[in-house]
């Protein structure tokens, strides 16, 4: 007897986006945890007197210089990550899939800017791992945030695999691509304020 | 072409001609990982017992006969906790929910399927080399630097691989429902699975993020966390109060699912279970204090100082008051569900009922502990706390497993042999727990096995306890031989064995790989129930 084959699935509603929705508000546990626990730190540090601020936490050492222009530059190319990565959904919902591709290229270009800046940050700065607290920590906090840039450039790689191949099928994980690069600049800004600018 | 995750192949990767050991290793069916995460949470089960039964029999004689050093005794209390709590409550029921939640939202396959599967592989992984670690001397006051690192990068792994399969479970819940389930018509064990799964997904991070910066800190610097020494100050949170909640959530859902379909009767006021377990997950919030967060109240007079007292009670009662509120919550409406009704007297029953009155036990005593007018902080009382909640946690999922069994292998446990073993259980609890808690007011210190001594029968409370733990072990290793016996060669459960009222039951037992052979669309929170009643099946 000829059988049916059974019904098809209902369509995942949005699963990609979900699953990087949640990853993105885990992450933002793993960092704001991190920075959570260097507040408190920084906040525990004795005070000490600088010659142009008069009494400040002595919490960086007195000799690291944070490399102010690289660190400004690195936050604004993550916004323009971002832009970049919303041009590549507002293209491919157009079906403009020239567009679409030299935006995904643009993101994973500019991401990997932020990933240089990051490395010109540690080369400039200098920091020994073993000098101290603040070192220790600045390399743990500022290595899971390249971490996180890292999976960024390679979610950014899959996707654009994906949208060449698919085509418009494929949106939804532009989409999704996109939200994660605005988790990681949100992100970023926190670590920013903290870590380089408020030290 | 590009290939992607769908539910097809997902159920596909278990029907190939493969090996078995490479089907096992390979294999991305939600059911088949379930079975993995459960099979090995059986074994660090034992492990996690077998060494609590060590620690406790070193209590006895506190300033005679030992077996191990202070040291090493520091550090095989650490390997208990870990594998009580990570090795054995977390994958049973993490292992649960992978399996069985898909089936009772009518989904053909997890959302990631993968992702789950790369979860328990990087569990387990994680779950050895710290066990590795602690065994070469490392982990918590570890002596031997490089296996402290190792414990440290470990643990993370482990805990990496539990958070990809709380990913999996939240999205499953939020994507993959039949047509016509609303989140709130789910079963209660897909509820508290999703609302436990989002859960760790708030709290596991924060616990990576604080190993990061002691592993880094430790291998480097040892300039800012108390180097070996300071381990459990910063991630001991996670292997006690109230964050063991938290791990329990799941199966609270079995207790609210399995006591209507026993009792052949509805849920009393479905949607303040629904409530209920979510109260149950502001526990998380400890994980963003790091410590217990106590109610300093100093005897005075109530309105004195009445805005600091304030202020204390806030955070007191969000991370420690409100989880109990849920877990009474969950308990009373199983209470006035089974006021109205006649239960069967099958195994499940004495598992949920039993198992929810430890956690309840342990959430309680864990109140007190935090009060520190009751002078307990300290003392070994937070380990009887402990040890209610994670026992309790351990017979709930016994419960799962009794119940939900014919899904995972097509068997049944025969209800007369798991009966027994589910009063035995309860009795290996409650003197596990209760010693220690009157020994906490005695002041019998907590993380040590030996140079104390208080006025009262102190080696009593400490027998009774190694006794317990013995009999837990024995109920434990009882319950795993009954279940290997009853599900490779008992008798056939047939696909609906309890009557019931949920999805899970609409399929067959053991489900094929793609779970259901029909769309199921669903009409209300008791899917199976309609279609019984429409006359389309039984």
């Amino acid at each position: 007897m000829l059988t049916l084959p059974p019904a098809p699935q209902p369509a995942p509603k949005r699963q990609v986006f979900v699953g990087t929705a949640l990853v993105s508000a885990a992450a933002t546990m793993l960092v704001g945890g991190m920075l959570a626990i260097w507040s408190q730190f920084r906040a525990d540090a004795p005070f000490r007197e600088s010659p142009r601020r008069g009494p400040i936490k002595d919490w960086m050492p007195k000799d690291i210089v944070v490399p102010e222009v690289a660190a400004n530059m690195m936050l604004i190319a993550f916004f323009v990550v971002c832009v970049m990565a919303q041009w590549a959904v507002w293209s491919a919902k157009r079906n403009d899939r020239q567009h679409a591709g030299m935006a995904l290229g643009m993101t994973l270009l500019m991401g990997l800017a932020t990933l240089n800046a990051q490395l010109f940050i540690w080369s400039q700065m200098g920091v020994d791992v073993r000098g101290g607290a603040f070192n220790s920590m600045f390399y743990a906090i500022t290595g899971v945030m390249t971490f996180l840039v890292i999976a960024g450039l390679v979610y950014t790689a899959v996707a654009t695999f994906r949208y060449l191949g698919r085509g418009n099928s494929d949106v939804p994980t532009l989409s999704a691509h996109a939200l994660y690069w605005y988790f990681l600049t949100a992100a970023f800004s926190a670590v920013w304020f903290v870590v380089y600018v408020q030290k | 072409m590009t290939s992607t995750e769908t539910h097809h192949a997902a159920g596909a990767a278990s029907s190939t001609d493969a090996p078995a050991i490479a089907t096992w290793l390979t294999t991305a069916d939600h059911k088949q990982v379930g079975r993995l995460f459960i099979g090995t949470g059986l074994v660090g089960l034992l492990g996690g017992l077998v060494l609590a039964v060590l620690v406790a029999f070193e209590r006895i004689d506190a300033e005679g006969f030992q077996l191990l050093d202070s040291g090493s005794a520091t550090q095989v209390l650490s390997a208990a906790r870990l594998l009580l709590t990570f090795g054995a409550v977390a994958p049973l029921v993490m292992g649960l929910a992978v399996a069985i939640v898909p089936l009772q939202l009518g989904s053909r396959s997890i959302a990631f399927p993968r992702v789950a599967a790369s979860g328990f592989w990087m569990w387990l992984t994680g779950l050895v080399l710290s066990v590795a670690a602690i065994i070469g001397n490392g982990g918590p006051s570890g002596g031997e630097s490089e296996m402290v690192d190792l414990y440290l990068a470990a643990s993370v792994v482990m805990v990496l691989g539990l958070a990809l399969a709380a990913l999996s479970i939240a999205v499953t819940g939020l994507t993959s429902r039949a047509p016509g389930m609303g989140l709130l018509r789910a079963p209660f064990f897909s509820w508290s699975s999703f609302v436990g799964s989002i859960a760790l997904l708030m709290s596991l991070p924060v616990f990576i993020g604080t190993s990061v910066y002691l592993y880094v800190d430790h291998r480097y610097a040892r300039a800012a966390f108390g180097g070996n020494f300071g381990v459990n100050n910063w991630v001991g949170w996670a292997i006690s109060q109230p964050f063991t909640y938290v791990l329990a959530i799941p199966v609270l859902g079995f207790v609210l699912d399995a006591i209507p379909v026993l009792g052949r009767t509805r849920l009393a006021q479905r949607p303040a279970a629904n409530v209920a377990v979510g109260l149950v997950s502001v526990a998380i919030l400890a994980s963003l204090t790091h410590r217990a967060v106590t109610l300093p109240w100093e005897g005075d007079g109530f309105f004195s100082g009445l805005g600091t007292k304030i202020a204390d009670l806030l955070p007191f009662g969000l991370v420690n008051v409100i989880p109990l509120l849920g877990l009474l919550g969950v308990l009373g409406l199983t209470m006035l569900t089974l006021k109205s009704a006649k239960p069967m007297l099958a195994a499940p029953l004495p598992f949920a009922v039993l198992g929810l009155l430890m956690i309840l036990l342990g959430a309680a005593s864990h109140l007190l502990y935090t009060v520190e007018d009751a002078a307990l902080g300290g003392t070994i009382f937070e380990a009887g706390s402990y040890v209610a909640v994670t026992f309790g946690t351990v017979l709930l999922a016994f419960g799962g497993l009794t119940y939900w069994g014919p899904k995972l292998w097509g068997r049944r446990i025969p209800d007369k042999a798991a009966l027994p073993l589910a009063l035995l259980g309860f009795v290996a609890a409650a003197l596990g727990s209760l010693p220690y808690m009157i020994a906490g007011f005695a002041d019998q210190p907590a993380g040590v096995v030996d140079g104390f001594a208080y006025s009262g029968p102190q080696e009593l409370w400490n027998v009774v306890t190694t006794g317990a733990f013995a009999l837990m072990l024995l109920v434990s290793l009882a319950f795993i031989g009954l279940a290997v016996r009853s599900f490779t060669a008992g008798e056939a459960a047939g696909d609906d064995p309890w009557d019931g009222t949920t999805l899970e039951w609409a399929t067959s037992s053991p489900p094929p790989a793609d779970n259901f052979s029909d769309l199921i669309v669903v009409g209300s929170e008791y899917p199976l129930a309609d279609i019984k009643n429409s006359g389309k099946v039984g």
